[in-house]
């Protein structure tokens, strides 16, 4: 078998794996802190991308700046609709949540395919991405090695903020027991409109990422969103570093499948997801209940 | 004009969901006074706690913290009127180690301990600061969860069952951290089973009987009361 597709597969593997990361990080914190399956995530995620798109275009503004803008606005409009929306469900079963997040995607996808069409638009990779390193044994485009550098340091980063400062410990007590801490006199009202917040940006972020590889389409997010359920449910629901580590993981399980079976790469993640929830309900990294 | 009452609770209703548990509560406590809530199981002391915080999820009547008005007030707001609570199950965080738990209350107020003072008070706590709270024995978890509440500036406590299953020598040891509190003229609302833990913290009594108060005793009023309280309680 050729090194090269092996590792081209692989690369391939760890980049998708890096978008997992980065949506199913926010779907952990979301899923941890409001108890909500957000399938929106993937509506967040082709935002992140159109916005970029339209920064570029309409305003001129560029890749980098947008990689601070995009995340933030992605941010304010989650936490709008966490506001005027997913407010009212909380006391109710999950399901709720799910099918309200599912409408929410549906909605914003419409919109979006109402406003652009289908097609799929072009995002040019920045000038100072452009090109690739001959590693001899392959060549490694730069924008790639970015795209896993970018996501993975975006990853840590909101892993430090959970676990290292203590609005991160503020998010995990409210999470395990939100009534408690409103009695220590924290607004866990607020925290919850600012956890979601947290959560989308990394979506929002990832669609900037994924915009020069992929096209820019209204429909980009309902795709992937799937899969990413799939990792987060092999990871365990609400398990930040199980989400991160299990989505590096399966993309490049992908990526390997890609090459020893290509047919059947694109239900391993799912057969996995399978098998899990048979072994371990509660997910790899998840607690049992 | 005369200072309003630490806690002034009147008429208050509670609910859990279509139970009505409290009915029509009424008590005062003054600032720098310590009150003991005594009563059998059932009695609704511990939901009497929560209704104060606003924990409870349906309530009426009127609880004044300071001279305003709590009624509609989300926990958070209670809390920072200067309530410090310690809940019957202790509440400690599993996902936060000692000092992360210790640290999650924000300080409302100066004259809060400092997590130094809080390591002198309890030392079993500062050999156990890393680790995480739920590992903590029953004492050590009971120490925490007073001990969280001494950071913030709250000058009003409501400890709930603070000795329930502990050893004499922890009860022993939290007995003097809540007279600690007495002495620095903070007010102290004790749910307490343990009527000699009571009788010894307690300036007054109020005894709680499906879910209202049926009698008031004094520290002077315990020997005369001894027979009524034996009944009341069942002991």
């Amino acid at each position: 078998m050729n090194i090269q597709v092996i590792l081209g597969q692989l690369l391939v593997g760890l980049i998708n794996g890096s978008f997992y990361a980065m949506m199913s990080l926010g779907l952990a914190i979301i899923f941890g802190l409001l108890g909500i399956a957000n399938i929106a995530q993937g509506a967040f995620y082709m935002m992140g991308a159109f916005f970029s798109w339209m920064l570029l275009r309409w305003f001129d503004i560029g890749y980098f700046p947008a990689l601070i803008l995009v995340p933030l606005v992605v941010g304010i409009i989650g936490m709008v609709i966490e506001k005027l929306v997913l407010r009212r469900i909380y006391r109710l079963d999950h399901m709720y949540g799910l099918l309200l997040t599912f409408g929410i995607l549906m909605f914003i996808q419409g919109l979006f395919v109402w406003l652009f069409a289908t097609a799929g638009r072009p995002y040019p990779v920045p000038a100072e991405l452009r090109g690739g390193f001959d590693l001899g044994f392959m060549f490694l485009p730069k924008y790639r090695a970015w795209v896993v550098a970018a996501s993975l340091a975006f990853c840590l980063a909101t892993w430090l903020i959970i676990e290292k400062t203590p609005l991160g410990r503020t998010l995990r007590a409210a999470t395990e027991n939100p009534a408690l801490t409103r009695a220590f006199g924290v607004n866990v009202p607020a925290l919850m409109t600012f956890g979601f917040g947290i959560g989308v940006a990394p979506a929002g972020a990832a669609g900037l990422l994924a915009a020069p590889i992929y096209s820019v389409s209204p429909l980009m997010g309902g795709d992937l969103v799937i899969v990413v359920f799939a990792v987060v449910v092999v990871g365990g629901m609400g398990s930040v570093l199980g989400s991160i580590v299990t989505s590096l993981s399966l993309g490049l399980l992908e990526g390997l499948a890609r090459v020893v079976y290509p047919q059947g790469a694109n239900m391993v993640i799912f057969v996995i997801m399978i098998a899990v929830l048979l072994v371990r309900p509660a997910g790899l990294f998840g607690r049992e209940q | 004009m005369a200072e309003p009452a630490a806690l002034e609770i009147d008429d208050l209703h509670g609910f859990y969901g279509e139970s009505h548990v409290l009915h029509g509560l009424s008590l005062a406590v003054a600032k720098g006074e310590a009150v003991a809530i005594i009563g059998r199981n059932g009695a609704g002391k511990t939901t009497a706690m929560r209704a104060i915080m606003g924990l409870l999820e349906r309530r009426s009547g009127s609880i004044k913290v300071k001279g305003r008005e709590t009624i509609s007030s989300p926990p958070e707001m209670i809390a920072r009127l200067g309530v410090g609570f310690v809940p019957e199950e202790r509440g400690i965080y599993s996902s936060l180690d000692v000092t992360e738990n210790l640290l999650l209350p924000p300080k409302f107020a100066d004259g809060g301990a400092s997590l130094d003072e809080i390591y002198r008070l309890f030392p079993n706590l500062s050999e156990r600061r890393k680790s995480q709270g739920t590992r903590l024995s029953g004492g050590e978890q009971q120490m925490l969860a007073i001990a969280r509440v001494l950071r913030t500036g709250a000058n009003i406590f409501l400890l709930d069952e603070p000795t329930e299953g502990l050893a004499p020598v922890i009860i022993e040891q939290i007995c003097d951290v809540i007279d600690g509190m007495k002495k620095k003229g903070h007010t102290v609302i004790l749910v307490e089973q343990n009527f000699h833990v009571a009788s010894r913290l307690a300036d007054r009594h109020y005894v709680m009987e499906h879910g209202r108060i049926v009698d008031v005793i004094t520290c002077n009023e315990l020997a005369a009361k001894h027979d009524r309280i034996k009944s009341l309680l069942g002991i």
